[in-house]
């Protein structure tokens, strides 16, 4: 069985997923690196959630290979499958809060459902993960009680409760304006570095995830269209990687190609 | 026809083999279930406690409409002292079980299948597998434990409640003696009468509550329904094809033990 080289915490070859007739991945591959910020760009319906879905052992890939830490996931090995759950989290578009337990209930099921940890010990590692997502003044309260962000920062925080070594994020910043879509990629940034996970970001914020990242992929057409630094995908020339890099320039080209009465460019 | 026929065929006998699967699994799952107990005690509440105040007056208005109906039919025979044997007999025999089943998957089995059906939409469900926790051990595995030990005791209550139903209606309205009827009570229901009562209300507990969850549990399988009205379609057949299995399930459970 091939490795995955020791810097390389996941190693993603060749996933493919149809719908029916509807191929969404035909041959996804994605390297991450131990200790990066990898951020997942795509246009909307090109399956980047379902491509993280398939990384989260949530939704089995038709074929291809996962390899978490050198090893490979598969069906038949439920030791490593749990292994891998036990040090990934996966941090729902949703939030996936569960609605009728408080914040404090939120963050200590993980722990209680998992770990051996002792009643006072789970305690306080929920109280520090809420503590240091500035949660402490809502320990009680309900997620339908909280803002979006709040709700966001409970996710993260009952993510990081477990201390993993891999966080998945699937649209963290979907519906946001861009003041919070930049909190949040803040956030993830900072709490990255502070607890030291590796974190993979599905999204469609380009500068955002060029600012904050490590490395950029681009998803296009069922494949793996762009991987590199975000210099280099800012230096690419390719044209799918420019015409999704450059989408607000283009926009304001064709904006102005329309005051001086020229037709919309159709798209393709 | 023929085609049609056995299509309808192998679809009952796939949705039941991945129903007894559904049920095997989540007994299996009690073993490495953390704090089931305490979860048993959450479910034992639901099933139990929010649901006293239909089997009380369920059972109460039972037990006064079968005292009335019981006393004109016996009045006919000059049979009246036989009414205590008459409600308590239908009671423990069939009533007691079939109806607080039926009122428990009313009230409880709905509850069940649209809470689990909205935590499949909102990822809850997705969340819990994430995390390495088996969502049918954390969510299924005490409900059906809970409603093994529930049941029973409420269908106990709904008998007990519906003896002093019919204790009003022939006593205060009717006036048979008080000490005519509970001696007629007394005699008339034997220990197997008892065992058969908890052996049929054990047994819709455990049906009920299992295809109430499997409905809410599964309701992102439902191709023709999404969303909202997923849910809807999966509280709605968890409660018609509970109620169809309590009766069906009567009628077997009843020819093995008469």
């Amino acid at each position: 069985m091939a490795e995955a080289p020791p810097s390389l915490l996941l190693q993603v070859k060749g996933v493919h997923k149809r719908f029916g007739d509807n191929i969404v991945l035909s041959g996804t591959d994605l390297d991450v690196p131990r200790g990066s910020l990898v951020t997942v760009l795509g246009r909307s319906g090109t399956g980047k959630s379902v491509f993280l879905k398939c990384l989260a052992d949530i939704m089995p890939a038709d074929e291809g290979r996962v390899l978490f830490d050198g090893k490979l996931l598969t069906a038949t090995d439920p030791v490593t499958r749990a292994e891998f759950r036990r040090r990934c989290s996966f941090l729902f578009q949703s939030n996936a809060l569960f609605d009728s337990l408080t914040a404090l209930e939120n963050v200590r099921l993980p722990l209680e459902q998992t770990s051996d940890a002792s009643d006072a010990e789970i305690q306080e590692r929920s109280l520090e993960a809420l503590r240091q997502l500035e949660l402490e003044q809502h320990l009680h309260s309900y997620p339908s009680q909280m803002s979006g962000g709040m709700q966001k920062r409970l996710a993260l925080a009952r993510a990081i409760v477990t201390r993993p070594e891999l966080v998945l994020f699937d649209e963290p910043t979907a519906g946001l304006d861009p003041l919070r879509r930049n909190a949040v990629f803040l956030m993830i940034a900072k709490y990255q570095r502070q607890f030291g996970f590796t974190a993979v970001i599905v999204t469609h914020d380009v500068q955002e995830a060029m600012a904050a990242s490590d490395r950029v992929a681009l998803l296009d057409q069922g494949r793996m269209h762009f991987q590199g630094t975000p210099a280099e995908f800012a230096q690419s020339t390719d044209a799918v990687v420019t015409s999704f890099r450059d989408s607000a320039v283009a926009l304001g080209t064709a904006l102005a190609s329309l005051r001086h009465g020229g037709s919309l460019p159709t798209e393709d | 026809m023929v085609s049609f026929l056995g299509k309808q065929t192998l679809t009952l006998v796939y949705g039941l083999g991945d129903f007894a699967l559904f049920t095997l699994r989540s007994f299996q799952a009690i073993f490495g279930s953390r704090r089931l107990f305490r979860r048993i005690a959450r479910a034992g509440f639901e099933q139990g406690v929010r649901c006293l105040p239909v089997i009380l007056i369920v059972g109460m208005f039972t037990g006064l409409v079968l005292g009335l109906q019981g006393y004109y039919v016996l009045n006919r025979f000059g049979s009246e002292s036989l009414l205590g044997a008459l409600v308590s007999l239908s009671l423990v025999r069939e009533l007691g079980p079939v109806l607080a089943a039926l009122m428990l998957v009313g009230q409880a089995g709905s509850a069940l299948a649209a809470e689990l059906g909205i935590q499949r939409n909102s990822e809850q469900i997705a969340a819990l597998e994430t995390m390495g926790v088996n969502s049918l051990g954390f969510l299924i595995t005490p409900r059906l434990i809970a409603a093994i030990l529930v049941y029973p005791m409420q269908t106990a209550l709904f008998v007990t409640v519906g003896l002093w139903g019919g204790s009003l209606s022939g006593s205060l309205l009717l006036g048979i003696q008080p000490g005519v009827y509970w001696s007629a009570v007394e005699r008339a229901v034997a220990s197997q009468d008892v065992n058969e009562c908890f052996i049929k209300a054990a047994t819709f507990g455990l049906l009920t509550v299992a295809l109430c969850c499997y409905h809410g549990f599964n309701t992102h399988r439902n191709r023709r329904a999404s969303g909202a009205r997923g849910v809807s379609a999966s509280t709605t057949r968890a409660v018609v094809q509970s109620s169809i299995l309590v009766l069906a399930a009567d009628y077997v459970i009843t020819s093995f033990l008469v």
